[in-house]
């Protein structure tokens, strides 16, 4: 029969198969356009920022814009012994158009991280060229190599050697508390300057076992709140709300009271004999401090995944077990505990993201043992202005953090985020 | 939770060992507020417990810190409260008009790329605050919006709508998409079908997303501080330099108002939270 092979057709003679996906076409650009106003405005004014600061903390093009005759001759210079002529001829010119611009103070800063004792001899050189004292008739090497001993040493030329490429991953090298030696090589600093390093694994250890804490507190009354009935549940749930919808910083002040020297919890301690009056525990200003306070803040995160994954276990399956012979814990053990168990992801994965790049608690109970990575980049952005030291920092923060974002996402998925 | 009479010893003490557990939990989650309150009304200047007040007596008892937050001599609390209330309104209507419109999107069957828009739209709930306060604040000097309402507004946008769009793309997951078609059949345009049909429908959800957005904005500290200058102070912002500085007890005064603010808040969003779920015909 020649009429099933026939297309169906519209009423305006479309054939219909053309017609739905026209359709489907116009729902999706719909759709999408709904989507389309929030997601350029966080393209815009977050995501492109994201990565400017990438560029912020690879740029190293100040220096190659300072320099750029220099550079030029240095290509052909096998870097092995002192440069030849030509590279000093265009040092010294490349020197004499930042000396008219007044810039030579920040090429010596420039080059003295790369190497030290640069300030001094730039300074020196300055003077000569400032009173002239430069023939440019003559060898202008020999003149350069009588200004200071190290304008003779090669590895001051070296150093300067390095800084050609435009980009640079030393900002990422500090963070992990390495450099870029004499020769090139990626060395790690000396044993007792590794400040980076100690952050770091402080602010993983404290975020491990804040979550471990949070854990272990949270499954207990979690439990508690899915089994009980509701009218004592709902109640004992302000417990858990209450301080979620409380601003961070009342919860914070509400601990360094509790937690100062002559605060509630030393007199509890007092009076309950443990310490004595006149040998009170200090427990603000260190990790202490930051463990209690974080553990509190941050504990309605991990009870409301579980109470939400708890709430639909039903409880016959816990009478089931042990009907069936099993003791109340190994009912719990092998029945109820595995069910859980995408509610301790979903708990652990959301305190540990939030725990890991906390700022405000630890700076304020944290003192100087206390603090984690994120106290480091705020430093670095309001105190010693290296935005593209923070920048590095923060990224190599955000890569950690994304990838738990991502087994998240795979595990949990955004949008099964419960709230309240 | 009464155990029936048959239990053994050894479980009933080890109910009892967890419920004893619990309760030290949500004292410990609970407690730290209510330090705040008694000392709020201390008649002293020091953030200590004084003998008169353990003693319960009247004297050791004043208003004097709430007199200071409201009459002090150059008291910042005024115009930080006034600046937290304008920027987080504004953060507010902006995050829910926005994260309204896009869950609507995520919603729709249609959606291409869902799942990577998703995570793009939520990751400044994830993304350490430090960071979004850096990337932020990079783009606004460069706009010249750095130390401006308006920057700090639309910075709490950002940090606002993904709370609206997860509130509301839930509520919207138990909507019946055929009441909009009947609309539509009934000759009704799409932004009338909207505001007469949906609208009602996921209110609750947009409201309690908008109170997640408001609270995120007034209780925002990291990047304002990126942002603010002298005239954009607002109360974290005062409170984060009080506690640094001098702990007076006028921010327990103010902590204290922050608490009751909370607690309505709390208020309206379990009530809320009930009437979508009733709306939706969730019964638990």
């Amino acid at each position: 029969m020649s009429s099933e092979t026939k297309k169906i057709l519209t009423t305006d003679g479309i054939p219909l198969e053309v017609s739905l996906k026209k359709a489907e076409k116009k729902n999706k650009i719909k759709a999408f356009l709904l989507v389309a106003p929030l997601l350029l405005f966080l393209i815009i004014t977050y995501v492109f920022p994201i990565g400017e600061m990438f560029s912020r903390s690879i740029d190293d093009k100040m220096i190659t814009n300072m320099l750029p005759k220099t550079f030029k001759e240095m290509e052909k210079w096998d870097g092995k012994e002192l440069p030849p002529e030509e590279v000093f001829t265009a040092f010294y010119y490349d020197f004499k158009v930042l000396v008219e611009k007044q810039e030579h103070g920040k090429l010596g800063q420039r080059l003295n991280k790369e190497k030290n004792g640069f300030n001094s001899i730039t300074k020196k050189l300055f003077r000569q060229v400032k009173r002239k004292k430069i023939d440019e008739s003559v060898s202008i090497k020999e003149q350069i190599m009588k200004v200071h001993k190290r304008w003779r040493t090669v590895e001051y030329w070296q150093a300067i050697k390095r800084t050609a490429p435009p980009y640079t991953m030393a900002k990422y090298l500090k963070g992990m508390d390495m450099y870029y030696a004499a020769d090139g090589s990626i060395t790690q600093v000396e044993e007792d300057r590794r400040i980076h390093r100690i952050l770091w694994l402080r602010t993983l250890e404290i975020a491990f076992f804040v979550t471990l804490f949070c854990f272990l507190m949270g499954y207990p009354i979690a439990h508690l709140l899915a089994t009980l009935p509701m009218k004592y549940s709902n109640l004992l749930m302000i417990c858990v709300l209450l301080p979620f919808w409380t601003s961070l910083l009342v919860r914070t002040a509400s601990w360094m009271i509790l937690l100062q020297q002559q605060g509630v919890v030393n007199d509890f301690f007092v009076m309950i004999g443990l310490v004595a009056d006149d040998n009170r525990p200090e427990m603000m200003y260190n990790k202490v401090g930051t463990y209690v306070a974080m553990t509190q803040i941050l504990l309605p995160f991990m009870v409301l995944p579980l109470y939400s994954v708890m709430k639909t276990i039903s409880p016959s399956l816990m009478r089931a077990g042990k009907s069936l012979g099993g003791t109340p814990f190994v009912a719990f053990w092998k029945v109820y505990f595995p069910l859980t168990i995408p509610g301790i992801g979903a708990g652990c994965l959301l305190v540990f993201i939030l725990a890991i790049g906390y700022y405000i608690t630890p700076a304020l109970v944290g003192g100087a043992s206390g603090t984690l990575i994120s106290n480091q980049i705020a430093f670095h952005m309001k105190q010693t202005l290296d935005w593209s030291f923070a920048s590095a920092m923060g990224l190599m923060l955000l890569s950690g953090v994304l990838v738990i974002y991502w087994i998240y996402n795979k595990l949990v998925g955004v949008d099964n985020i419960k709230l309240g | 939770m009464a155990l029936p009479s048959y239990t053994e010893t050894r479980y009933r003490i080890w109910h009892y060992i967890y419920i004893a557990i619990c309760t030290f939990v949500f004292f410990f989650l609970i407690a730290p507020l209510f330090v705040i309150f008694p000392l709020s009304f201390n008649a002293e200047e020091f953030l200590v417990f004084s003998e008169g007040m353990k003693n319960l007596d009247p004297d050791a008892f004043s208003l004097r810190w709430y007199k200071d937050m409201i009459y002090g001599t150059k008291n910042p609390w005024g115009l930080a409260a006034k600046n937290s209330f304008i920027i987080a309104i504004f953060a507010t209507i902006g995050s829910i008009i926005l994260g309204t419109l896009a869950a609507l999107g995520l919603s729709s069957r249609h959606m291409p790329y869902k799942g990577i828009i998703m995570a793009t739209l939520i990751s400044p709930m994830i993304v350490p605050l430090i960071i979004s306060g850096v990337a932020i604040f990079f783009f606004m000097a460069k706009v010249g919006l750095a130390a401006t309402h308006t920057g700090i507004v639309l910075a709490h946008i950002i940090l606002g709508t993904p709370f609206v769009v997860i509130t509301v793309t839930a509520t919207l997951s138990g909507f019946d998409h055929s009441v909009t078609r009947a609309a539509a059949s009934l000759g009704s345009n799409p932004v009338n079908t909207f505001m007469k049909i949906t609208l009602p429908l996921i209110l609750p959800g947009v409201i309690s997303g908008g109170l997640f957005a408001f609270v995120t904005s007034f209780d925002e500290v990291v990047v304002v501080l990126f942002l603010a200058g002298l005239e954009n102070t607002t109360i974290p912002i005062q409170m984060w330099t009080g506690l640094r500085e001098q702990l007076s007890p006028t921010i327990l005064a103010v902590a204290t108002c922050l608490i009751i603010l909370s607690t309505l808040i709390l208020i309206s969003a379990e009530l809320l939270r009930r009437r979508s779920e009733r709306l939706r015909g969730i019964n638990r």
